[in-house]
């Protein structure tokens, strides 16, 4: 008899703030899409260039050099004599490589980079932010106003100076710069939306009853307050991969970012805007991808923010 | 309010100081300089040119010339690579070009953002609302680069309606696709600011107080909901102007136009370190005191905002 109470008692779940979130987020159709078209892109640029290596034979990087007449930019679905042909579904750029291939694997580097750098920002926001916010008083004063000061420098000049004098010899070594230079530059809003989920949570009672079983500040910030403000966190991180990916693809395109042989989106685009009035489709494909990301990006950014934060619903 | 404007002042100078430091300490730290380029000059030739322009005196003497020139006469040196021409000629003959396109395009952006935000804000959730929510979401997404490129190529290239690049002068045809290539993302960003603005105030109680003593409709949204509503938009001006300072490097680049940030980029290929410092300071003073002027202005528009 007992036992049934507390087996019927089971099934009567509360929901949780995620799930009512998701459930919030599955409603917003706009969101819905974006979060599709997010996946749909990821999964294309990871696995779509070894797809093509297997299906048609030929890397992103491939030259046909065994047939001069491939050598040269075709339009897409189009062979060298002009003919209709499955073969490069974008068209190739001067060299005769597959468009294609060249953008989904750019995705690779422009996804790359728009995490990792945002990863980077977090890391810093996060604790820049949960410590001014958690200590308080003085510290918490001139924290702020670094960042009050940080915010009204021309960053993306400062960080073309940095690119362009500290220009690696090795496209690895140029990705790390970026990853470095994008990460250090888009903390700032991070830490302040930090910042204000900590003073709001460190006068509750929990965090009370940590400090009054004597734990320590730092295992207060990073295991208490800091798993707190998760919430506001993912969803302005959301909102800050789209644009460090614009910065990384601007950068890119001005020749201060990602450098050959790999290849972004933006270093794409700029290859292709110098043949833009021949061969338009070297620069329409690579950019139209990359805003069709952004855009979904956006889009699911706007729906988590209305659906984990209702109280934040404002733009 | 002069107790206000002091304190901003005593960050801003600071700062200003911050950013040619930093900028000095970049440049002085990376390796390499102007001369150690492909063409290796004579040892005696680049030593004598380095005696010329100071490069051969010890770093903090440099610095403190460097700044020195700027805070005493606002003089930033002389080119390397542009012989003979002062970096502030190369300004004041730059300065127009970007500064023609940038205020042009910031006013279209206001006139169309702010007039697309309130109306979407008045009528939420209609037709009008989403289909100008998905356009500012989609001047937000696509980049400078791409858009500018395909608008050259459908009014240039095939309806040869506009020049596709050049500058022309003042006004001129020529400058039509720079300005709306480079006002697409504020527009955006504005229509955005000023629909979230105006919601937020539609909803309050003065503007029901408004409503209630039997204003016309007009005036309420005028004279009361307009002020209130587009404060975030009037905040969002510094960030713009950084903002549209970087736009302007892209689209300087896309129209071959001879601007500040075409210059600049330059320079940075170049390592032209008297013109990179000139035009950073340059930019970073123009900025700054911007920010102030629109410090102040809030501040005068929104009296809460002095007590902070």
């Amino acid at each position: 008899m007992n036992t049934d109470v507390i087996a019927e008692t089971e099934y009567v779940r509360g929901t949780s703030l995620w799930r009512d979130a998701w459930r919030r987020l599955l409603k917003n159709k706009l969101a819905v899409f974006g979060l599709i078209v997010v996946i749909l892109i990821t999964l294309a640029s990871l696995l779509g260039p070894a797809v093509i290596k297997r299906t048609m034979g030929f890397t992103p990087d491939f030259i046909p050099t065994h047939d001069t007449r491939l050598i040269g930019s075709f339009p897409p679905f189009t062979g060298p004599d002009g003919e209709f042909s499955w073969t490069h579904p974008m068209g190739t750029d001067n060299a005769g490589r597959d468009q294609l291939a060249r953008v989904l694997q750019g995705g690779q580097i422009s996804l790359f980079v728009g995490i990792i750098s945002t990863l980077v920002s977090l890391l810093i926001g996060v604790s820049y932010g949960a410590i001014a916010g958690y200590v308080g008083g003085r510290l918490d004063n001139v924290m702020m106003r670094i960042v009050d000061v940080l915010y009204s420098l021309p960053y993306v000049i400062v960080v073309i100076v940095l690119l362009s004098m500290f220009r690696s010899q090795t496209p690895r070594g140029q990705l790390v710069l970026l990853f470095i230079a994008l990460g250090s530059v888009s903390w700032l809003t991070m830490a302040r939306i930090v910042r204000g989920q900590v003073l709001s949570l460190k006068n509750q009672e929990f965090v009370m009853a940590a400090r009054a079983t004597g734990v320590s500040a730092r295992r207060i910030i990073f295991r208490h307050l800091v798993p707190n403000t998760l919430g506001p966190v993912i969803v302005y991180a959301t909102l800050t991969i789209p644009q460090i990916m614009l910065t990384e693809a601007f950068l890119s395109f001005l020749g201060f970012g990602v450098q050959a042989p790999l290849a972004s989106w933006g270093s794409l685009a700029a290859d292709g805007i110098q043949n833009i009035a021949i061969f338009p489709w070297q620069l329409i494909f690579p950019g139209v991808t990359m805003a069709l990301t952004l855009f979904s990006l956006n889009f699911l950014g706007d729906g988590l923010r209305d659906a984990l934060d209702p109280q934040m619903r404002t733009t | 309010m002069l107790r206000f404007i002091v304190r901003r002042l005593l960050v801003t100078i600071p700062t200003i100081l911050i950013v040619i430091t930093i900028t000095w300490g970049l440049i002085k730290l990376a390796p390499g300089n102007f001369y150690s380029g492909e063409k290796r000059l004579p040892p005696a030739i680049e030593k004598a040119i380095r005696e010329k322009y100071g490069l051969d005196k010890p770093w903090y003497q440099q610095y403190g010339k460097t700044l020195w020139g700027i805070i005493r006469h606002g003089d930033f040196g002389t080119s390397l690579r542009y012989e003979g021409q002062s970096v502030n000629a190369i300004i004041r003959r730059s300065l127009p070009v970007s500064a023609a396109i940038g205020i042009l395009a910031y006013l279209l952006a206001l006139i169309v953002g702010i007039t697309a935000g309130s109306i979407a804000a008045l009528k939420q959730n209609s037709r009008w609302d989403y289909m100008s929510m998905t356009l500012a979401m989609l001047g937000i997404s696509v980049p400078n680069f791409v858009l500018g490129p395909i608008l050259v190529l459908v009014f240039s290239l095939s309806l040869y309606w506009l020049p596709p690049s050049r500058w022309g002068g003042f006004p001129s045809r020529n400058l039509i696709l720079p300005v709306i290539t480079l006002s697409a993302i504020y527009m955006a960003y504005i229509a955005r600011l000023a629909r979230a603005g105006m919601l937020e105030v539609l909803r309050s109680d003065y503007i029901r107080t408004a409503r209630a003593k039997g204003l016309s409709e007009k005036d309420v949204l005028i004279k009361h909901a307009l002020r209130g509503g587009l404060m975030p938009v009037v905040s969002y001006t510094g960030p713009a102007l950084a903002f549209l300072l970087t736009g302007t490097v892209v689209v300087e680049r896309i129209f071959a136009l001879p601007g500040l940030g075409n210059y600049f980029i330059q320079a940075s290929l170049n390592r032209d370190e008297p013109l990179i410092i000139g035009i950073v300071a340059f930019i970073a003073i123009t900025l700054l005191l911007m920010n102030l002027l629109v410090d102040i202005a809030y501040a005068y528009l929104d009296p809460r905002v002095r007590y902070h």
